[in-house]
């Protein structure tokens, strides 16, 4: 990901996971919640028939979007990689990207909990697109559970692996559930051959789903770098305890006071 | 009619996003502490 940065010829020591491109792109995450807040909340218009429940699109829409396309898409993508090369990188950003893409379909759950009971009089149905999506979420906290297990750390990162790739066939489920089943939740607004939002009602959708990219960017970015520490914390521990163990081996030769066995003596 | 959801639709999202971004600043302070600091960097 990133080098310590250097200054002025001296290398600058991370004293966390933060960095000049996370600073930046947590500025712009700042700047774009606070644009989204304010079209959000403020100045889009409320729906004819759906009144100011609708502004919930505004976050409800983007929070998916980063779950279900880009962050379980990493994981897929990463957990593939790692099976088939063992990269180190891959695994933990495959890792990182499946917990802050948990958080996001959390947030998806919830706001579209919010949004169902003016709209359509209930918190939750089973409905096809929400009883999926909650299918996912247990998929992907069971992915996070086993990359807790204590266990060999190969194998632990293989197996989390295998459920990262089996549970993006789900995602497939959840994209097509509208179409292949009758369901109460709505098909794409955003579909681009029939938009069915325009003017400030679609910027504003606009700035949340750059909000949430750049929140989802500087999340990953900071889990990632987490998990890279907490990997080289578990080396560091094991190496120091080796050292510990060499060092109190005694030296060649010298039998720590124990009796020497002669060859042939009694 | 629907701030009644809005509002804390509003507050849940960005609350949760900024209690976990804090925490995974904590956790990457205190993780960078108990590091060497030949030990304290990222990939490449």
């Amino acid at each position: 990901m990133t080098n310590p940065t250097a200054v002025g010829g001296a290398t600058q020591i991370p004293v966390g996971t933060g960095s000049k491109a996370t600073r930046v792109i947590g500025v712009l995450a700042l700047v774009l919640g606070a644009a989204t807040l304010a079209f959000g909340l403020v100045i889009s218009p409320p729906e004819i028939t759906q009144g100011d429940a609708v502004r919930l699109f505004y976050v409800h829409v983007p929070a998916a979007m980063m779950s279900l396309y880009v962050a379980f898409s990493i994981t897929f993508v990463g957990s593939i990689i790692h099976l088939r090369n063992g990269s180190k990188f891959w695994d933990l950003f495959a890792g990182a990207s499946a917990e802050v893409g948990v958080v996001f379909l959390g947030l998806t759950l919830i706001t579209g909990m919010l949004w169902g009971k003016p709209t359509w009089g209930a918190y939750w149905t089973w409905d096809p697109r929400l009883t999926s999506t909650a299918v996912s979420m247990i998929l992907y906290l069971g992915y996070l559970v086993v990359r807790r297990l204590e266990m060999d750390p190969v194998a632990r990162s293989r197996r989390a692996a295998v459920i990262g790739i089996v549970s993006f066939a789900n995602l497939i489920i959840v994209r097509y559930s509208v179409q292949w089943w009758r369901s109460l939740h709505q098909t794409s607004t955003l579909d681009p051959r029939d938009t069915q939002i325009s003017g400030l009602m679609y910027f504003s959708w606009f700035l949340g789903t750059l909000f949430a990219l750049a929140a989802f960017a500087w999340l990953v970015m900071h889990r990632f770098r987490v998990a890279w520490m907490e990997d080289q914390l578990d080396a560091h521990h094991l190496d120091t305890a080796l050292a510990e163990r060499r060092a109190e081996r005694p030296a060649d030769g010298d039998t720590g006071g124990a009796t020497k066995l002669q060859p042939g003596g009694a | 009619m629907g701030w009644e959801f809005t509002i804390p639709g509003y507050v849940i999202v960005f609350g949760t996003l900024i209690a976990y971004a804090a925490h995974l600043v904590r956790r990457g302070r205190t993780l960078a502490a108990q590091l060497p600091e030949e030990k304290r960097r990222f990939l490449d």
